[in-house]
């Protein structure tokens, strides 16, 4: 993709609709949004104030879309935006944003600023001003098919090891299958307990389900650099699949923003509703709960907490899952102070990971986790979100603090009765 | 021009430019965002956007508790001044009488002690939050030349209102006259400027809310 500042101003154009144009409206730089971010808390950088992430988007809106704006325009007084800009605002918008969306819960004037980060990432992206470390994971993603280059062959390989230990077979591309189940690579590379997790528990539950050979990412680095394009191209790769497999349901792995990518951008992103679901794992799971097909035995009872990833509790609707879920298993839940749709980012998702520029900023505001954790001293984390639970590891080392991460589909498998 | 004569401009032909450049103003803003209109949501829903958007235009008036605790001051210095500009503009009896003039009805009063009280009250919460913005890192930071002119607009009709009741300084009907000025200035202003959040706070806190509400969350 050749990008060009021409590109990324159209780009910005075309995220302008009445959503944008009421939220800019209605800023009044009252700071909040401020407090609401960690990236501000705790490092004190008045330039990681969420609304001041959008600038470029707003001066679009106010150049482009505002009467004033285009009479200003006339008179060469409305603020413009160049590439001077753009290299100015990339940290912002990408090293130290992770479209945690805390700020729009907290917004007085209720701007979804998230949405206006988000959107201002397709600009930049056209533009040419994402990270070095983002345009490779993209570019890995649409050539091999992987943000982190894994391959069929490499899942074939963990698949062999989980069907060797278990004994079970793991189904693939079955036409006809319940349910599809999806992969991040970091489940493939880091946690293959997860595919053995939810084998077992698809056993147990006495469902169909499959892998598709042609379509296991779950990821969607698209969303994440903000290149709408290429975001369709990987959800079209998904949704090809589940429509030859005629599966009934998609399900989206433990993983935050492959949830939004499939469940809440995906038939948008390419224009037409799916003729099958999408739902997390956590919520297939407490379906099964629900229809009393988990048993469950032992208890832990060692002091537990759970981190909610961003994109599925905040910005995915998956909350009262993960908790119903837990207290199956768990004696001593303890929720963290501003646990549920209020918590705080882990400081990697919305491609920080990926980006090695900002690995010591995504490390500084760890500070904020520690925080949470020191209030409640846990024995043990849950999460739902490889990504969240590599970087709470990262951050828990840095910090050290010695708390293992647990998955919750892992943790469930352990406990399902014979 | 005499004081006189500058008195009935200003209620006059000037109120009229005033209230006539306002209207038309919060009109068109109002047309330039809705006329970008905004895609249909095509992913399955778990929720209602109208009864997310409805809660949260209401809820968002009220920050939760951890965000009450980080953001104190802004919250309680703006709730003071907002519940005092309303008190001071629409619960004031001469202000009550101008707009049943105007509109054709009116509504009952607070007594003027009352609003006299308010109206410092809020002139203080305002210098506060000046005071705030000048010196706060984050705040000093956002700052634009607008936001220092919107702040100035507010505040000379309330002082402008003050000395004109207490009679301070000029002759009663240039007070007055003055004081309409000031407002007549803050309405042509006002749809150009972050004003407009009087207005358009209603239909932010509706998309934020419907948005999330699409989704099962309530924002």
């Amino acid at each position: 993709m050749s990008a060009s500042l021409e590109k990324g101003i159209n780009a910005l154009k075309e995220q302008v609709d009445s959503t944008v144009a009421a939220f800019f409206s209605s800023c009044v730089h009252c700071g909040m949004c401020s407090d609401a971010c960690l990236f501000y808390t705790e490092t004190g950088n008045p330039a990681s104030t969420p609304i001041h992430k959008a600038e470029p988007l707003r001066r679009i809106w106010k150049a482009e879309y505002t009467l004033l704006g285009r009479v200003g325009k006339m008179f060469g007084l409305t603020a413009k935006v160049d590439d001077e800009l753009l290299t100015n605002w990339e940290t912002s918008v990408y090293d130290n944003c992770t479209l945690c969306g805390r700020c729009s819960m907290v917004c007085p004037m209720g701007l979804d600023i998230a949405l206006l980060i988000r959107k201002t990432r397709e600009g930049m992206a056209a533009a040419g001003h994402a990270p070095e470390g983002l345009i490779g994971a993209t570019k890995r993603a649409v050539t091999i098919g992987s943000p982190m280059g894994v391959k069929l062959p490499a899942l074939m390989a963990q698949i062999k090891h989980v069907e060797k230990d278990t004994g079970m077979t793991i189904p693939l591309d079955v036409v006809g299958a319940e349910y599809m189940l999806l992969l991040s690579s970091m489940e493939i590379m880091n946690f293959p307990e997860f595919i053995e997790a939810t084998a077992k528990i698809f056993d147990k539950a006495g469902v169909s389900w499959t892998i598709a050979t042609e379509a296991f990412e779950a990821t969607n680095s698209g969303i994440q650099i903000g290149v709408a394009d290429i975001a369709k191209e990987l959800v079209q790769r998904i949704v090809d699949a589940a429509e030859k497999l005629q599966v009934k349901t998609v399900i989206s792995p433990e993983c935050g923003h492959a949830y939004m990518a499939i469940r809440w951008e995906g038939p948008n992103l390419i224009g037409k509703p799916f003729n099958f679901k999408v739902r997390h794992i956590l919520e297939v799971l407490d379906e099964f709960r629900q229809d009393g097909r988990l048993k469950i035995t032992g208890k832990e009872t060692q002091r537990l907490t759970y981190h909610d990833p961003c994109q599925v509790s905040r910005r995915g609707g998956v909350i009262e899952q993960p908790r119903n879920l837990i207290n199956m298993f768990a004696e001593n839940f303890v929720e963290m102070p501003d646990g549920g749709k209020m918590n705080w980012c882990c400081g990697a998702g919305g491609g920080v990971s990926s980006n090695e520029r900002a690995d010591e900023v995504r490390l500084k505001v760890f500070q904020r986790k520690k925080d949470q954790l020191d209030e409640i001293k846990p024995d043990a984390i849950i999460s739902a979100c490889s990504n969240c639970r590599i970087h709470l590891e990262d951050g828990l080392e840095e910090y050290n603090m010695d708390i293992p991460l647990m998955s919750l589909t892992e943790t469930l498998a352990e406990h399902l009765a014979d | 021009m005499s004081e006189i004569e500058f008195l009935s401009w200003v209620r006059g032909q000037g109120f009229q430019i005033a209230v006539v450049i306002f209207v038309a103003g919060v009109i068109i803003r109002f047309a330039e965002i809705l006329m970008l209109g905004r895609k249909t949501n095509i992913a399955e829903p778990k929720g209602s956007e109208m009864s997310g958007g409805l809660r949260t235009i209401v809820t968002r008036s009220f920050p939760d508790k951890g965000t009450f605790q980080r953001s104190t001051f802004t919250v309680v210095a703006g709730y003071i001044f907002h519940i005092g500009l309303f008190v001071t503009i629409f619960l004031f009896a001469p202000h009550i009488l101008m707009f049943k003039d105007v509109i054709g009805f009116g509504w009952p009063s607070l007594p003027t002690p009352i609003v006299d009280a308010m109206a410092v009250v809020t002139i203080i919460a305002l210098l506060a939050v000046l005071t705030h913005r000048m010196r706060d890192t984050v705040l000093k930071f956002l700052t634009t030349k607008e936001d220092y002119l919107v702040w100035m607009l507010t505040i000379l009709p309330l002082v402008t209102g003050y000395m004109a009741f207490h009679r301070i300084g000029l002759t009663a009907p240039t007070l007055l006259a003055i004081h309409i000025l000031s407002v007549e200035l803050l309405l042509v202003v006002f749809p150009f400027t972050k004003l407009m959040h009087a207005f358009t706070f209603a239909l932010s806190r509706w998309y934020n809310g419907a948005i999330s509400g699409y989704r099962g969350v309530q924002s």
